[in-house]
């Protein structure tokens, strides 16, 4: 992984790098975190042939394209918080612009591009090489479920990690 | 049975299992289609690999979302109009209602309008009770009849 997590709060890059692992859709799609830092995710799909929506063509189904998507959108508003907090997704718009090219890895990479105090809203864009050649994409919005920090007594562990 | 007969059969009996035998993903996801009291479900089983949150015990986002399309795709596709190959999806938005548990989810979709082209679909997705929806979406489809 060749993140530039510097800018990250220090908290939360386990929580990033362990998100694919503890999501366990994430892991059933092969889904992995490329990159990231304090205003991008990006996650990579691997081409699989159980993911693929129409047998004639190989194209993948757009439910894994949405699921990505939602990965990675959520992958961008943790990165953007100062410290891992439950975030679950309110909504995902999804525009397909194209289909996925058979046998092709699909890179899916969101910003967060305003995170308020109780809701976050995103971008994301699909792709296979240049991002200037979309296949999809979407804008979301997440609700932050903010608990106060524990205190130095060992007050309640506000890590709930991630969540989509 | 190829995709196309698949798709025939199932505008003729409303029975797509057939078709969904064919779709790798729709296996993959324990997606179904089953025709219930006239309507045309659709049905995801529960299993560990559709789970988004282990901790809070809830599914996804993503796959309600990969249900609800699915649904709508083969509702296009059930209708009575000439639609034979696969409609494509122009975009859908998802809106998360309630936390989806670990259980079984079913869907069901709407026809908001159908014309030649693009037909507007909007799609309710539950668990135990259809009164409270888990997710709800809009979506919009690229039709080619007769092609």
């Amino acid at each position: 992984m060749s993140a530039d997590s510097a800018q990250v709060a220090p908290e939360l890059v386990p929580v990033v790098r362990r998100y694919m692992n503890d999501v366990p859709h994430n892991r059933a799609l092969g889904l992995r975190v490329v990159d990231f830092a304090r205003d991008f995710f990006t996650v990579e799909l691997p081409y699989d042939p159980r993911l693929v929506g129409n047998p004639e063509t190989g194209v993948l189904h757009g439910g894994v394209i949405t699921a990505a998507m939602d990965s990675a959108s959520g992958g961008a508003v943790l990165v953007a918080l100062d410290r891992p907090q439950r975030i679950v997704t309110l909504d995902l718009r999804i525009d397909y612009l194209r289909a996925a090219t058979p046998h092709e890895a699909v890179v899916c990479r969101a910003s967060c591009y305003k995170a308020g105090y109780h809701v976050a809203f995103t971008r994301a864009v699909a792709y296979h090489d240049d991002p200037a050649a979309p296949i999809a994409t979407a804008s979301g919005t997440f609700v932050i479920f903010r608990t106060p920090p524990p205190t130095a007594a060992g007050g309640p562990d506000g890590s709930e990690g991630a969540a989509t | 049975m190829n995709l196309r007969e698949a798709i025939v059969h199932g505008k003729a009996t409303g029975d797509f299992s057939a078709c969904v035998a064919q779709i790798a993903y729709l296996q993959f996801m324990g997606i179904s289609m089953e025709v219930v009291a006239g309507e045309l479900l659709g049905h995801m089983a529960y299993s560990e690999r559709i789970v988004g949150n282990a901790r809070a015990d809830a599914l996804h986002g993503g796959t309600l979302g990969a249900l609800m399309e699915a649904t709508a795709v083969f509702t296009v596709l059930a209708q009575e109009a000439p639609v034979i190959k696969v409609p494509k999806t122009i975009g859908i938005t998802v809106d998360y209602l309630r936390s989806a548990g670990r259980r079984d989810t079913w869907a069901r979709a709407l026809f908001t309008r159908q014309g030649r082209r693009v037909a507007s679909v909007r799609i309710l997705c539950w668990q135990q009770d259809r009164d409270k929806p888990v997710a709800a979406a809009n979506a919009h489809f690229l039709l080619s009849p007769m092609s």
